[in-house]
């Protein structure tokens, strides 16, 4: 049996990028007449190929636009490849955007439940493990008013809180880290070794490169969206601060 | 056959997804009102009574109990504009959502099938008042009036898929949707009775192709003539709702991996 968490083979990702969107058939048919449909294919990602194994902590460096968080949308399902396969054994919790199933409308405790069930979790661990998240957001007295009445921070409290609530066998982490104040920074970041230390794969996508080099211990280096290097943190690390 | 097991595997998965995001839009829509749900209820009842001022004082159609007529025609009616016309949207609606995380796109176009078909349900409550505030007969087969909603919702999920699929690529469609919504009300016997038109032969046809008119008149034998629908109606209704859902599901599947790229 080998012990590979993530597979990703070949994999290629365009986008059309027209200049402007076209949203009408009256646009569509005008752009059809001109023959200026299907020009500039994007490609945003090409020939990555790469294997993570169970337990590693993984991380992707690169500058803006290089296709990091592309990829982490490929492997969690959000995007469909143009070519190429993704291969995921076990369960994934992206964290790649905090709070992106709530309705503000709702109360925190409404949304507590409605983002369980965006994540797919079952409704009756969401009703034992309530107080837990609860208190971990530390937002008890705020529970039942409305979170359009919150502030940014507040918000990225309970949706890590529940996002993290389960054990996953893989966490995509998109420069998440960066929320909250710094106590709170400092508790999600505790949860976060705490499940690498429970055997949790972590792909982790970060502009902070002493984050990358405290967490991880493979690294990989993308650059206009190929694969520039991958292996070991220090010896890609280095090689990418040199550059 | 492993495929099929995986689909309904992810919809028991999501059923609770399905549950919560029903319960969100009831509680979206009534907020801050102060009858709350009881306007799924007073809602067509007023409209009932505008529709009848007008139709049986200056039009004069000869129906009897026109006031039940109109709003069981309605209530069916009113059930397929919302549920479509909310699935037209509903892809759009969820995008910040499915950028973020992965979820089965089609939950949202059924979704808002579900909602509008809970909403309908509690219209019913004005249909069964009317008839016994109007002490017009009661019919038992009125317990049966479920069987052609339930056709109905399959036919509406199946027009919402093809509908939320398009409306990604072209939004026109949005527009020019409201309109034939419109017209829609007078290509199917909602207002007017079916002797009425009984001359004009092209509008005949154009109801007779109409699906809305087979589940419309399959409710109204239930509801008003105590008669149950035969085989051929039921055949009718029914494979209007199984093509319709089998074409939306395939346009569906041909164009969901393309949303995200459009929203």
């Amino acid at each position: 049996m080998d012990n590979r968490a993530v597979i990703v083979r070949d994999v290629e990702m365009h986008f059309n990028m027209s200049k402007e969107k076209i949203d009408s058939i009256k646009e569509y048919l005008i752009k059809f007449a001109k023959r200026q449909l299907f020009f500039e294919d994007f490609v945003a990602l090409k020939d990555v190929s790469l294997d993570i194994e169970k337990g590693d902590v993984f991380g992707i460096v690169g500058l803006n636009g290089s296709g990091k968080s592309t990829l982490l949308k490929v492997i969690s399902g959000i995007l469909k490849p143009t070519k190429g396969s993704v291969e995921i054994r076990g369960t994934v919790a992206p964290l790649i955007e905090l709070g992106a199933g709530f309705d503000m409308d709702l109360t925190a405790r409404e949304n507590i439940f409605l983002n369980g069930s965006v994540l797919g979790f079952p409704r009756q661990m969401m009703r034992d493990r309530f107080d837990e998240i609860v208190d971990f957001s530390e937002m008890r007295e705020f529970l039942d008013v409305p979170m359009k009445n919150y502030s940014s921070g507040m918000v990225a409290r309970v949706a890590f809180a529940v996002a993290t609530i389960t054990r996953p066998d893989i966490l995509i982490v998109d420069e998440i880290l960066a929320v909250g104040d710094f106590r709170f920074q400092e508790k999600c970041e505790r949860r976060i070794n705490e499940m690498m230390s429970g055997g949790t794969t972590v792909i982790i996508v970060s502009h902070s490169i002493e984050q990358i080099e405290r967490l991880c211990n493979r690294v990989m280096w993308l650059e206009r969206g190929h694969i520039k290097m991958i292996g070991d943190k220090d010896a890609v690390c280095n090689a990418y601060k040199e550059s | 056959m492993n495929r099929l097991k995986g689909y309904f595997n992810a919809l028991a998965k999501y059923r609770y997804l399905l549950e919560d995001l029903i319960s969100r839009d009831i509680k979206v829509k009534y907020r801050r009102s102060v009858l709350g749900l009881v306007w799924s209820v007073l809602n067509p009842l007023l409209m009932m009574m505008v529709i009848s001022a007008v139709f049986s004082h200056i039009f004069r159609f000869e129906v009897e109990n026109f006031p039940i007529y109109y709003l069981t025609g309605s209530t069916l009616y009113n059930f397929y504009s919302e549920s479509t016309s909310s699935a037209m949207t509903s892809m759009t609606g969820a995008g910040a959502l499915i950028k973020k995380v992965y979820i089965p796109k089609y939950i949202f176009p059924l979704e808002k099938a579900l909602f509008a078909f809970v909403n309908m349900l509690f219209s019913m409550i004005a249909v069964v008042l009317m008839i016994f505030i109007l002490r017009a007969p009661v019919h038992w087969t009125l317990l049966l009036s479920p069987i052609p909603m339930l056709y109905m919702l399959v036919f509406c999920i199946g027009i919402g898929l093809i509908l939320s699929a398009l409306s990604v690529f072209f939004r026109d469609l949005l527009h020019l949707y409201g309109v034939f919504l419109t017209a829609l009300v007078y290509m199917a016997p909602i207002i007017y009775p079916m002797e009425a038109i009984a001359g004009n032969k092209l509008l005949v046809t154009v109801v007779k192709c109409n699906p809305l008119y087979y589940y419309i008149d399959y409710f109204r034998q239930l509801v008003m003539k105590g008669t149950i629908p035969g085989l051929t109606e039921n055949l009718i209704c029914i494979g209007f709702a199984v093509v319709f859902l089998a074409l939306g599901l395939w346009v569906f599947k041909k164009c969901q991996d393309k949303f995200i790229l459009y929203i």
